[in-house]
C-alpha cells in the first residue's frame, strides 16, 4: 500500500483538484483524477521520501478557520497603515522566532501562515532550520509579537503535525 | 435578484478597494521589506472578495454553480508566501548593510541565505587558489 501510494493524502488532494479543475463530475474524469493521484506522488516520491503525519484532522479545520479570520483582520490593519500612516513612521524591524517545530511540513505551514497574517512576513530560516527570521511592519514590542506567533500558530501546528 | 446583484457588486467593490490599497502600499512604502507587506496581504483579501463575488454570481444569477474559484484561492495561498520569501531572501543576500543589523539566530549557525552565500564564496576562493 505504501509502495503504491507513497503519499495517500496527496493522492486524494490531487484527484479532488483534478475534478475541480475540469469542473465536471463524470466517470471518465474520476478515472483520470485517480490515475493522476497515483502517478504524480509515485513519480515525485524520490524527492519527498518522508510522509507528513497529520495527527489531528479536526484541528486542521479549526486552524484554517483561525488563519482565514486573521487574514481578514490583517488586511484591514495593513490597509489602514498604508492609507493613514507615513511610510517612515512605521516602526518596522526584523525579529527572530525560535522554533519548537521540527518537521519540514510544519515549518513550511508556519512560515506561510506568518506571511499571510497581521503585519508580519517570514523572510529566512536559520541554516539548521531551528529559528525563523520574521519582518514586522509595525511593532513596539517585538517579544509580544514573537509570543503571539508561538502561542497562536506554532502551538496549534505542533498539535497537528507532531 | 436585485439584492443578489447588489451584494455581488458590493463585494466586487470591497475587493477592488483592497487591491487598490495593496498597489498603493507597494508604491508608497519606503523600503523593500515594508513594501513586501502590502502585496502579500492586501491583495489576498482583494482577490478573495472577487472570487467570492464570482461564485455568488454564477451560483445565484446564472444558476450554474462554479467551484474553480476555490482552486484559485488555494493556489494563491500556496504561492504568495513562497514568492514573498524568495524576494526577501534575495533582498537579504544583496543588501550588505543589512547583514550587520539582522538579529541573531539564537543558534550556533547563521541565517540560511547568508550562510550558503558564505559557503559558496569560500568554495570559490578555494577553487581560485587551486587554479592559481
Amino acid at each position: 500500500m505504501t509502495r503504491l501510494f507513497p503519499h495517500p493524502i496527496l493522492s486524494v488532494v490531487i484527484a479532488i483538484v483534478w475534478i475541480l479543475l475540469v469542473n465536471e463530475i463524470t466517470a471518465g474524469q474520476i478515472v483520470i483524477g485517480i490515475f493522476l493521484g497515483w502517478a504524480i506522488p509515485k513519480l515525485t516520491s524520490p524527492y519527498w521520501p518522508d510522509r507528513p503525519r497529520i495527527r489531528r484532522p479536526g484541528a486542521v479545520i479549526a486552524y484554517m478557520g483561525i488563519v482565514l479570520w486573521d487574514i481578514v483582520v490583517s488586511n484591514i490593519q495593513v490597509a489602514y497603515w498604508v492609507l493613514f500612516r507615513r511610510g517612515n513612521s512605521l516602526r518596522s524591524r526584523f525579529v527572530t522566532v525560535p522554533l519548537d517545530l521540527t518537521t519540514a511540513e510544519a515549518i513550511t505551514a508556519l512560515a506561510g501562515t506568518i506571511t499571510m497574517t497581521p503585519g508580519t512576513v517570514s523572510a529566512d530560516l536559520s541554516a539548521d532550520g531551528r529559528s525563523l527570521l520574521v519582518h514586522c511592519l509595525e511593532t513596539d514590542d517585538p517579544d509580544a509579537t514573537v509570543a503571539q506567533i508561538k502561542d497562536r500558530y506554532e502551538r496549534r501546528l505542533k498539535e497537528i503535525f507532531e | 435578484m436585485i439584492i443578489a446583484e447588489a451584494a455581488v457588486a458590493a463585494i466586487i467593490l470591497i475587493g477592488a478597494f483592497f487591491l487598490l490599497v495593496g498597489s498603493l502600499g507597494l508604491a508608497k512604502l519606503p523600503d523593500l521589506m515594508r513594501r513586501l507587506h502590502a502585496p502579500t496581504k492586501a491583495t489576498t483579501l482583494g482577490i478573495g472578495s472577487m472570487l467570492i463575488a464570482s461564485m455568488l454570481y454564477f451560483a445565484i444569477i446564472e444558476g450554474k454553480p462554479s467551484i474553480h474559484e476555490l482552486l484559485i484561492t488555494l493556489f494563491l495561498f500556496l504561492t504568495a508566501p513562497v514568492t514573498a520569501q524568495m524576494v526577501a531572501k534575495a533582498y537579504i543576500l544583496r543588501t550588505r548593510q543589512l547583514h550587520e543589523v539582522l538579529p541573531g539566530t539564537g543558534r550556533p549557525v547563521g541565517w540560511a541565505t547568508l550562510d550558503a552565500a558564505q559557503a559558496d564564496a569560500c568554495s570559490e576562493t578555494v577553487q581560485h587558489t587551486t587554479i592559481d
